[in-house]
């Protein structure tokens, strides 16, 4: 049925690639060069890496980069997984329409929109002006509806009989939720809590309007430095972000590849299927 | 049954009650603030309300820059779609088992951060950067060639950051399509063009439609890009918003300004789903 293989697409999907792959990977080449000037390659280095453990602003701003996903990871993951849960449940009808509507906004508004509105709210509501509660509260408004969208893909797939087994063997709810429904979903938890660290992790745009003195996260710091023009040092520091963050996401694709593969498994007899 | 409710409200609350306090309540905030005006130490009176702002949003020494948002936005979607097409379409017909793998390699750039990613172009493009420093090396220029800081530039940083943005909807859309259409448009005689544009284009338009929106909303908010890629003289409306909070500290008319930007988005979102609508159904 196939058409043989089309070299000339084939030659444009692997310029495509090395378009979007390109520039990632130029960064990382110069994060090694040995010049300060870094327009020509001078021979390898790798003395720009230790310099940034000198830099006491980066660190600090690498802390509260952390501290705030690891506050956005946790309560997002919570509050995402429940939601995806009870939409799967809910799977129609107008309170479904509600609640899908209000999960999909977040994703379709600009940011610089939902910056702004969560700077107004916190300012005139407490009069706070930035502080890493505000900033987390502002990471997992945007967070949790990616982590919602990809547990009700996993949950919708579930056998509501399982549960059912369980309680029918005497388990309590909450028996047969952390024991029976937890683990099945547990690699799209994985991977909800992984991808929301990623965007916690990342985002400039929100947390811009959100950060006030002292409480700078890392994207801000590197993008008030690379106004002022390109240095190594924000190479080293770039490369590093973009291998820990690539990994991350990876694991969280194995993670969901996974949950699917389970899924297909528990299914008898298998849903026939398009490759 | 009504135990079941219960549950589901359970499990529904939390989460939505969230979304409700923390995002739904502070665009209704936009608004009120919007109708409000500033004091004379930057922050915002709400004793008479009224449309000053908006009506300071439409004078005429403003429009350059709504325009170059809207012209930044469209050309980033046209240009998005018309590269991501015809990957999407190699990986839906041609991907074969590695159809995942490929589809992870499209997303993997656009899960590193954006602010890293635009920076590299920055090191790509500038006066004494890589294209430049090739060109110079080669002889074919005798200066550095404005790269950095133009309308191209802001354009080019934008397609690349939303691209992933236009390759899966279009994927998904492709892949839907049953080859065996286009092979019954083949066996009637109608050239291998003839069959795309009649056939493979008009039904894989929902894809091209939701591609446009995915790469338009972000691209028409986005403030980092042409800040960081189009210099301190291009301004659009995301990067006058920006400078409005945290500079000059006009939160009224910022907020004026943010509110048509999500009545645009709303309009043009709602819009394109009824086109799209029309599209499947008639």
């Amino acid at each position: 049925m196939r058409r043989d293989r089309n070299p000339l697409l084939k030659l444009y999907a692997l310029a495509v690639y090395a378009f979007l792959f390109a520039p990632i990977v130029i960064l990382i080449l110069f994060s090694f060069n040995d010049s300060k000037r870094n327009f020509i390659w001078r021979g390898f280095t790798l003395k720009w890496y230790p310099e940034l453990f000198g830099d006491e602003a980066l660190l600090a701003a690498l802390g509260v980069t952390l501290q705030v996903a690891v506050i956005a990871v946790v309560a997002t993951t919570i509050l995402g997984t429940l939601l995806g849960l009870g939409l799967a449940r809910l799977r129609s009808g107008a309170a479904s329409g509600v609640a899908d509507t209000l999960i999909l906004l977040p994703m379709v508004t600009p940011e610089v929109v939902m910056g702004i509105s969560l700077l107004l709210f916190f300012a005139l509501a407490f009069s706070a002006n930035g502080s890493i509660w505000q900033i987390a509260i502002a990471h997992i408004a945007f967070s949790i509806s990616y982590v919602a969208i990809i547990v009700r893909a996993r949950a919708v797939s579930l056998d509501p009989r399982m549960e059912e087994a369980a309680r029918d063997l005497g388990a309590p709810p909450a028996a047969a939720f952390f024991h029976v429904t937890l683990p099945l979903i547990a690699p799209a938890v994985g991977a909800g809590a992984l991808i929301a660290f990623a965007l916690s992790f990342d985002d400039l745009i929100i947390t811009s309007f959100n950060a006030g003195v002292g409480s700078s996260t890392l994207p801000l710091y590197i993008y008030s430095r690379i106004r002022f023009g390109v240095t190594p040092e924000i190479n080293a520091i770039s490369t590093i972000i973009v291998t820990v963050t690539g990994v991350l996401i990876l694991a969280a694709m194995r993670f969901g590849a996974r949950s699917r593969a389970r899924t297909r498994a528990a299914e008898a007899p298998p849903a026939s299927e398009r490759s | 049954m009504i135990r079941d409710r219960r549950r589901d409200a359970v499990f529904l609350l939390p989460g939505l009650a969230w979304l409700v306090v923390f995002f739904a309540v502070p665009l209704a905030i936009i608004f009120v603030v919007s109708l409000g005006t500033r004091d004379q130490f930057g922050g915002v009176i709400l004793d008479h309300l009224g449309l000053q702002n908006y009506h300071r949003a439409l004078e005429p020494d403003f429009v350059p820059t709504v325009a170059n948002s809207l012209r930044y936005a469209t050309l980033t979607t046209v240009f998005s779609i018309a590269i991501a097409y015809p990957i999407a379409y190699w990986i839906s017909r041609y991907g074969g088992r590695r159809k995942n793998l490929l589809l992870i390699l499209v997303m993997l750039p656009f899960w590193t951060s954006w602010v890293i990613r635009t920076y590299a172009w920055m090191i790509i493009l500038r006066d004494n950067g890589v294209v430049n420093g090739i060109l110079g090396a080669l002889g074919l220029t005798d200066g550095p060639i404005q790269l950095l800081n133009t309308d191209f530039s802001v354009v080019l940083g934008m397609t690349y950051g939303f691209l992933p943005f236009a390759i899966l909807p279009l994927y998904v859309s492709i892949d839907r399509l049953d080859p065996s259409l286009v092979a019954a448009a083949r066996d009637l005689y109608a050239s291998g063009r003839a069959a795309f544009w009649h056939v493979t284009l008009p039904l894989t338009m929902p894809g091209v439609i939701a591609a446009a929106l995915l790469t338009f909303i972000p691209a028409i908010g986005d403030f980092v890009t042409p800040d960081l890629l189009g210099g301190a003289q291009t301004t659009t409306i995301a990067k006058v918003i920006q400078t409005l909070f945290l500079s000059s500290k006009d939160w009224a008319f910022g907020s004026a300004l943010a509110f048509l930007l999500i009545v645009a988005t709303i309009v043009g979102t709602v819009g394109t789903l009824r086109i799209l609508r029309r599209e499947v159904i008639g």
